[in-house]
């Protein structure tokens, strides 16, 4: 059984970004980057399934500009088998992204594809439900675990008032929440080993899919900041102010 | 044009956030119709149908929507797109919405917008991005709109005073990607989360999930208010998942938030910044979460807390 897992380089969830002055966008340089963190508990789910003797291979796989050749060498190093790289310097959206992963599936043909479920820099939360529809199968999103029995998936998805355990057949889309796994951390032997793994690029032009963004964001800002508060003295003065100034009790 | 609201409902009653998607809607223009899908949730339809600004509420009772699977769900939605022309379709960003917009948009093959807070015009949006620390404005020159929208950033509509008709809509086929095996759903006495008006939310300094309880819970009955919990506090297991507010879990904009233990990461300010007034209990006077409230209290909050549930009692 083979897994792909998209895996997208974003800031690093540390960092405090910063727009530029001209409201073009976000400062990049310098920032130090990352996986996304969803998608590094995806890795180690797909890992953790082949160790399980669940799967046979492991397949990342990213968008984007020669810089995701270092995100791929991170999923390599916990454990991806190989890695796909499709090459480009153009923005791509979500559903651009997901076209691509189409295209790569179509080649590759995974019985299981892993996202995380959202990216910590757009926050859009679309790419693996779109990534599902465009393959015409079932998906389980927000995943915090799974368990495989043949061709059958057991997925428990975090939903608003919980928890909700679906079953789909194989092949299928699953994106993961954070309490999927803790993903382990890449020892240096592993991270020696991964650069010696197999790693494709293809360029994004020979997929033949459209991904041209479809949307135009016209101006960033950040939000305006609240003002300071005050430091009450007391139990007695955090009453007296919330009734008497706040009103809020 | 006109738009389609998808309601969130579990057959027996429309989710409070549906109202807050028929205000985002409104500020489209043009007719709202509300697409109530599921299997005998008629009952559903018959409330929404008095929402105020609802055109038209379309039923459909099958029983390849009772348990809201994304697939059957989303193959509905562009079938009644493509029939009634619809240019534009809403769903809340719940877990709800954003499992099942996403692929509402690919079948039609246009862009979604997600989480958008706010509305100049149809094709014209905010959203938040990183975390919340950035607020980018979207231009969609798409054919048909799929947006997710916050359900806090909009007031809700009424919930009467409409006087909507009900239109039964054909099913789909059943297509059986996926079906439900179960649901642990937490049951709470307590106002909901997503739409209390205040929320007590406990992080790691609670230390686990007993002082959760013996602390906090006593606190949130005095003022009526919902509980909500860090993630720290959710991967500790003091409390379920459905408790976590933050970037990752729900988005919550009370008149009052107390954030008790929690250091005030970005990713769980992303959750609650936008609260009218914020209360913080934190015995570390350099915790982030200082610079956001509006009263914060140095101390250790297994003294500062049960003073305040008492002093709250006389
Ligand atoms: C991708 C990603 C997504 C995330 N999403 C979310 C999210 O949605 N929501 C979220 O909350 N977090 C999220 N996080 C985690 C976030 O980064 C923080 O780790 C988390 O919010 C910390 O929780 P906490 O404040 O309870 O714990 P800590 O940071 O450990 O803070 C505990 C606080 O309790 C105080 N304290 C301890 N004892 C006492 C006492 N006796 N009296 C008073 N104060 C005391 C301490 O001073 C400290 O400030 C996410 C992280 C990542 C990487």
């Amino acid at each position: 059984m083979k897994i792909l897992v998209p895996v997208k380089r974003v800031v690093d969830y540390n960092v405090k970004v910063r727009v530029r002055g001209d409201g073009s966008g976000v400062e990049l340089a310098g920032v130090k980057m990352a996986i996304n963190p969803f998608d590094e508990i995806a890795v180690e789910e797909a890992v953790r399934l082949r160790e399980a003797s669940m799967a046979t291979e492991v397949v990342a796989v990213s968008c984007g500009p020669t810089a995701c050749q270092e995100t791929l060498r991170t999923a390599l190093a916990m454990g991806a088998d190989r890695a796909i790289l499709v090459e480009t310097d153009a923005e791509l959206q979500p559903l651009a992204v997901a076209k691509l992963l189409k295209a790569v599936a179509d080649k590759e043909q995974p019985d299981l594809v892993i996202c995380g479920k959202q990216a910590i820099d757009d926050d859009a939360n679309q790419t693996g439900q779109i990534l599902a529809a465009l393959m015409g199968r079932g998906q389980a999103t927000f995943a915090s675990k799974l368990v495989l029995s043949g061709r059958t998936l057991e997925v428990t998805r975090e939903v608003d008032g919980g928890l909700e355990t679906l079953a789909l057949e194989l092949p299928a889309v699953v994106t993961a929440d954070l309490r999927l796994n803790e993903p382990r951390y890449a020892t240096l032997p592993n991270i020696m080993k991964a650069k010696k793994k197999p790693l494709e690029v293809l360029p994004a032009g020979a997929l033949g899919v459209d991904v041209a963004p479809r949307l135009r964001h016209t101006r960033h800002a950040e939000p305006e900041a609240r003002k300071a508060g005050i430091r009450v003295a007391d139990v007695a003065e955090l009453v007296s102010r919330l009734k008497n100034e706040a009103k809020v009790i | 044009m006109k738009t389609l609201v998808i309601a969130e409902h579990d057959n027996a009653a429309l989710a409070p956030a549906t109202l807050n998607v028929l205000a985002a809607a409104a500020r489209l223009g043009g007719e709202v119709d509300l697409l109530v899908a599921g299997q005998d949730c008629r009952a559903v339809a018959e409330v929404a149908a008095a929402v105020a600004g609802v055109a038209r509420v379309i039923l459909v009772d099958a029983p390849a929507y009772k348990d809201q699977l994304a697939e059957n769900l989303a193959a509905l939605v562009v079938a009644q797109v493509r029939t009634k022309s619809y240019g534009a379709v809403l769903a809340a960003a719940s877990a709800f919405g954003k499992n099942l917009a996403p692929r509402v948009a690919a079948l039609l093959d246009v862009a979604q917008v997600s989480d958008v807070v706010s509305i100049t015009a149809v094709g014209r949006y905010v959203r938040p991005i990183y975390a919340g620390n950035v607020l980018v404005s979207v231009e969609s020159d798409e054919p048909v709109q799929v947006l997710t929208v916050r359900p806090t950033s909009f007031d809700a509509v009424a919930a009467t005073g409409g006087a909507a008709t009900v239109e039964e809509a054909q099913a789909e086929a059943d297509l059986g990607l996926s079906r439900l095996v179960g649901r642990a759903l937490s049951k709470s006495e307590r106002p909901e989360l997503g739409s209390a008006a205040i929320v007590v939310s406990g992080g790691r300094g609670l230390g686990n999930g007993d002082n959760y309880q013996q602390v906090l819970a006593p606190l949130a009955d005095r003022l009526g208010a919902a509980l909500g919990a860090s993630r720290a506090a959710v991967d500790a297991g003091y409390v379920p998942n459905d408790y976590q507010v933050g970037q990752t879990g729900k988005i919550v904009a009370p008149g009052l938030y107390l954030a008790v233990g929690i250091s005030g990461a970005i990713q769980h300010l992303a959750g609650m910044k936008d609260s009218k007034v914020i209360v913080a209990i934190n015995k570390d006077p350099d915790a982030p979460i200082f610079q956001v409230a509006d009263y914060g209290l140095v101390g250790d909050l297994f003294e500062a807390v049960p003073q305040l549930t008492a002093s709250l009692a006389s």
